[in-house]
């Protein structure tokens, strides 16, 4: 084992993957020269040349539907997107090509790529740089989307997506690149749709994906002293969702907070809610209780972006309301 | 472009107008079978039709070489997939929507696919395919293949911001593609000259530094000519090459459009310029057809226009199952 | 070959076409793509392009006529061809067709006023059905309703704790049932507590009982009777029956059947929208076992003599007490009779044993002073204490059934009248 950061997480994985297979190619903006905006594909460049690790101009659309088409033809290109704030340029050729080539063509023309980047707001970015999309991208059928929250599920699972034949999605956080945790030395990699529970108990099931997932540890270990126990079931990813590891925690503690940084309406956690409430409804003790983001567009005022934004409190605000403490 | 690089390319490769003159009248008796059907509701939604347009496809794509070559269009697509030598049974059968069309009644008219022969679909977006196609020429160029992508669209794409992306990706980074806007004067129901800023779209490379040219696209030797020359200078001199082929939809823009926004005489001039009649008269008075073994070419294709039709009939529909097939490999 | 020119759909909507303008006569030769007619379609004209080259041999359709798609408008074919054939083929089509369609619209009429009777019919149930009952609507969490169903917890019977009064799981894990509720005065420790699972029979009798009790309105009955005369009677019969060993409950329920006979609306049940008049008296007994009570019922007491009451009330009492009674001996019963007597109650109450509308508790007999002819005498007396389903049995019917059973029992002979 050794203590690596989330961006190390991800550049070991890239670069373990170039060098197996030589269909891997990386391009975005500042991904070469610039060693990537948030030095991801640092020293990249240097390693595999400028055939493989390709800076675009920055045109989103241009050069995401330039990648699908490539790995139409058969390479296995992982494009960067600066952040997926920016994506929503790219949406048409995620949604109308890669998305949904495969099935247009009745099993034809099946699509290797990864579609990776920051998601979610980091700090002091105002509106339109602190959007969380991920229930955009997981609403597309013919998609796969994860959404990894330490640099050991990054690394595992971002091999994976580059060895998968289908459209992988691959949500980061600019905030998490710096974070710390225990990696293998040798090799692994982590099937996508499998959920992991974090931390067992028998009290409430808090589910969550990606970057709340700090936040959820906190509230968890608050929760812990006032003799609360929660099960911390993180999603890692969204399609395919691990629905038996969500009925399995909700079915053992009886109540269910989702915690998603995303809006909540028509979010992933709405809809897990509806699946709970659908196929555990028998084993509900209280309401399913969500913790997303405001259902405004961020502010640029510290202040008012944390507010905006899930928090240790609300979470165990949340919890609370789901265990009938504090309520008549 | 030289005419020493003409001469090359046909000397390469002689045409065989015979053989181009059959595919053109396949891909119109076809389509004429297909509104047909269309009309008596055998098939639904869209079906955009070519006829009036062959030579485009017929006379750029006898160049090919489709085991390494590939070929992008949109939803207009029938004419490629005919001229890219697809099974016109399963392009029926697709049609109607049957398990035995080209993508197993998925697709319909707009999604024709065969990754065998490297037709990479129809796309139903307008402009949304031109960035996959340069993305396969990258293929080709990252494994030194000797290869060329075709690219066709309509007047109607040419102002799509997909398609200005790609032109400068294509120059930066030297792909073997060529982009073929197939004029046909109407983005559905507006005269293109009302909604674009130049009335030569062959220019609109320039400002990317990717020569282009106008071409007559209801001759389908002159399309042969200049697209043979464009795919020989994407492949020796690894750039791409914007065409403007003018040519002309004798239809509306799908089944339900009565095309009034332009004339009868409109119409007929450009019938009698048909490219089918061109080809025709060329073979007649070079004797090397007579008008007797036209007449039993056109009843062949006829019988197998309707072979198709019965077979797209007879086929079974798809199986329930088949819904959640093919979403994910 | 000739063949059929149909009205073809040329616009994704259309069902119908109008003939605008031929541009072809009849005779004419035409070929593939020329223009043959106009058509009006619901959203504008369009132009028929032939499919074929041929000659116009017939119009079906003339200009202004109309046809819906598929229908044939024309026959086209070679110069000169017998269309006969073909013109008998459409008449047969365009009968048959007129034929279905009239099946189909006496179909559909018919349908039509079916559905109408229906929907008077139904009306006012389905009215009634949509009226929800927010009185009696319990509030409860999914998994607490799950739970309560398992146990046999009648939710009514709970207060909830949860927002809006919510029954959630803990309310119905900490619920006890009301008779142990004394308790909770005492001293208070989990640890001490034990959790005995629920047999199957005491769900029952919980589930049986707290219906009874919560869905019948009970109004209570107390009498006390002088015991005097029926023991004489039964020591006599014994007397001159010394084989015979009568239990005074055998008496009495023979006793009670008599009443009951004269007071035939005590011998009813509830049954949501009427009154049952039982036609026969089963009595049934609550005897106690280790698991609960069970209340044996001897059927048709009425045809019965006192011995043969006597013994089947035995063999009832022996089988309940090896948990042998088949549900068919059981239950049934159109009047209970409790007796605590034996342990020394003097008087109790108890719950109606459904489907009967009544039951009657005995107490002790002991012996008190009475006054009878202003002399203080001491007499064995008992306490009789008859709970009554208000909906089926009214006070003062309730109040002439305990005056005839007092009767009968202070002087059996009476009941012979």
């Amino acid at each position: 084992m050794a203590l690596i950061t989330y961006r190390e997480a991800l550049r070991q994985a890239l670069k373990e993957e170039m060098h197996r297979d030589k269909n891997v190619i990386l391009l975005g903006e500042e991904v070469a020269q610039y060693n990537g905006a948030y030095k991801v594909s640092k020293g990249l460049l240097d390693e595999f040349g400028e055939e493989r690790v390709i800076d675009t101009p920055i045109t989103e659309e241009g050069f995401t539907g330039v990648a699908i088409g490539a790995a139409i033809a058969g390479m296995r290109p992982v494009v960067e997107w600066m952040t997926f704030n920016f994506s929503i340029q790219a949406m048409d050729q995620v949604f109308n090509n890669a998305a949904k080539m495969l099935y247009m063509s009745g099993g034809q023309v099946n699509i290797p790529i990864v579609f990776r980047g920051p998601n979610g707001p980091a700090e002091y970015l105002a509106s339109q740089h602190s959007q969380a999309l991920a229930s955009v991208y997981a609403h597309f059928p013919g998609l796969k989307v994860v959404s990894p929250a330490t640099p050991y599920d990054a690394k595992g699972l971002l091999k994976s997506a580059i060895r998968d034949d289908n459209p992988v999605v691959f949500m980061e956080a600019e905030l998490m690149y710096a974070w710390e945790g225990d990696v293998p030395e040798e090799e692994y990699l982590i099937e996508i749709g499998k959920a992991d529970l974090k931390k067992e108990g028998d009290d409430v099931s808090i589910i969550t994906f990606g970057k709340p997932l700090k936040i959820v540890t906190e509230a968890a270990e608050i929760l812990e002293k006032r003799g609360i126990h929660a099960d911390i079931l993180d999603l890692r990813s969204l399609r395919p969702l691990d629905e038996e590891a969500i009925l399995k925690t909700v079915k053992k503690t009886n109540r269910a907070v989702i915690v998603d940084e995303s809006w909540p309406v028509a979010s992933m956690a709405s809809y897990i809610g509806w699946f709970i409430s659908h196929k555990a409804f028998d084993f509900l003790d209280a309401p399913v209780e969500l913790v997303t983001s405001e259902d405004v567009p961020m502010p640029y005022n510290h202040t008012l972006e944390l507010a905006a934004q899930p928090s240790v409190d609300k979470i165990v605000q949340a919890v609370q309301k789901v265990m009938y403490i504090g309520e008549a | 472009m030289t005419s020493d690089n003409t001469k090359k390319q046909e000397t390469q490769n002689p045409p065989d107008l015979k053989h181009m003159l059959g595919q053109m009248l396949l891909i119109r008796r076809f389509e004429e079978r297909a509104a047909q059907a269309y009309g008596l509701r055998k098939i639904g939604g869209f079906l955009h039709l070519y006829i009036g347009q062959e030579a485009v496809a017929v006379g750029s794509i006898a160049h090919l070489d489709l085991k390494r070559d590939y070929v992008y269009t949109a939803y207009r697509d029938h004419g490629h997939a005919i001229a890219c030598g697809m099974d016109v049974k399963k392009l029926m059968a697709e049609l109607y929507g049957k398990e035995s069309g080209c993508s197993r009644g998925k697709g319909g008219s707009m999604h024709f696919f065969d990754r065998e022969k490297h037709f990479m679909g129809g796309n139903g977006i307008v402009g949304a395919h031109i960035p996959l196609a340069a993305g396969t020429a990258m293929k080709i160029k990252f494994n030194k293949e000797n290869g060329v992508v075709l690219c066709f669209f309509g007047d109607g794409a040419i102002h799509q911001g997909a398609f200005h992306e790609t032109l400068n990706l294509a120059k930066i980074w030297n792909l073997p593609v060529v982009f073929i806007c197939e004029n046909n004067q109407y983005g559905m129901g507006t005269d293109f000259r009302r909604v674009s800023s130049v009335d030569d779209f062959s220019i609109m490379g320039q400002s990317y530094g990717i020569p282009g040219k106008q071409v007559n696209g209801m001759d389908v030797l002159e399309v042969y000519r200049e697209v043979g020359e464009a795919v020989y200078r994407a492949k020796e001199e690894r750039t791409p090459i914007l065409l403007e082929i003018k040519t002309y939809r004798y239809k509306g823009h799908s089944m339900s459009d009565p095309a009034k926004y332009r004339t009868k005489e409109e119409l007929e001039e450009y019938k009698n310029q048909d490219p089918i009649l061109i080809l025709k008269d060329h073979l007649l008075k070079e004797k090397k057809l007579t008008e007797d073994e036209f007449q039993k070419m056109d009843k062949k294709i006829k019988e197998q226009v309707r072979a198709a039709a019965d077979f797209a009939e007879e086929s079974p529909e798809p199986a329930l199952e088949s819904l959640y097939e093919d979403v994910l490999v | 070959m000739a063949d059929k020119l149909l009205m073809i759909a040329l616009s994704p909507t259309m069902e119908k076409g109008t003939i605008h303008t031929w541009h072809v006569k009849e005779g004419e030769t035409f070929s593939t793509g020329d223009i043959l007619c106009d058509i009006e379609t619901d959203k504008t004209t369009m132009e028929y392009e032939s499919p074929e080259d041929a000659t116009l041999l017939k119009i079906l359709v003339e200009e202004g006529g109309q046809a819906s798609v598929g229908d044939p408008i024309a026959i086209f074919g070679k110069k000169g061809e017998d269309i006969s054939a073909l013109l008998d083929e459409i008449k047969k089509e365009e009968s048959s067709k007129a034929d279905t369609k009239r099946e189909e619209k006496e179909k559909e009429s018919a349908l039509e006023k079916k559905t109408d009777l229906d929907i008077e019919v139904k009306r006012p149930e389905s009215q009634k059905a949509i009226q929800p009952d927010e009185t009696t609507r319990i509030k409860a969490s999914p998994l607490a309703r799950k739970i309560a169903e398992e146990r046999g917890i009648n939710l009514s019977q709970l207060k909830g704790s949860g927002p809006q009064n919510r029954i959630v799981k803990r309310d119905v894990e900490n619920y006890k049932p009301q008779e142990k509720s004394a308790t909770t005065h005492a001293p208070y420790s989990e640890d001490s507590d034990q959790r005995i699972p629920l047999s199957e029979k005491r769900r029952i009798i919980a589930k049986r009982l707290s219906e009874s009790k919560y869905s019948a309105p009970h109004f209570y009955l107390r009498v006390q009777v002088d015991m005097t005369r029926l023991m004489e009677t039964r020591k006599r019969y014994h007397e001159t029956h010394p084989d015979a060993k009568t239990s005074l409950n055998a008496w009495l329920i023979k006793l009670s059947s008599e009443a009951l006979k004269k007071h035939p609306e005590v011998n009813s049940g509830w049954d949501t929208d009427a009154l049952i008049r039982f036609g026969n008296v089963h009595i049934g007994l609550a005897v106690a076992q280790e698991d609960g009570l069970i209340t044996p019922v001897v059927k048709s007491v009425e045809y019965k003599k006192i011995a043969q009451v006597d013994h089947e009330l035995q063999e009832l009492i022996e089988k309940a007490k090896n948990n042998k009674l088949s549900p068919e001996e059981y239950t049934g019963a159109t009047f209970t009779i409790s007796n605590l007597g034996a342990w020394g109650i003097e008087e109790f109450t108890a719950i109606i044993n459904p489907p009967g509308s009544a039951i009657l508790a005995l107490g002790a007999i002991e012996k008190k002073p009475v006054v009878i002819n202003d002399e203080i005498i001491i007499r064995p007396m008992m306490s009789m204490t008859l709970s009554c389903d208000h909906r089926v049995i009214d006070g003062a019917t309730g109040a002439d059934f305990m005056k005839t059973l007092k009767a009968y029992i202070e002087d059996p002979a009476l009941a012979l009248t």
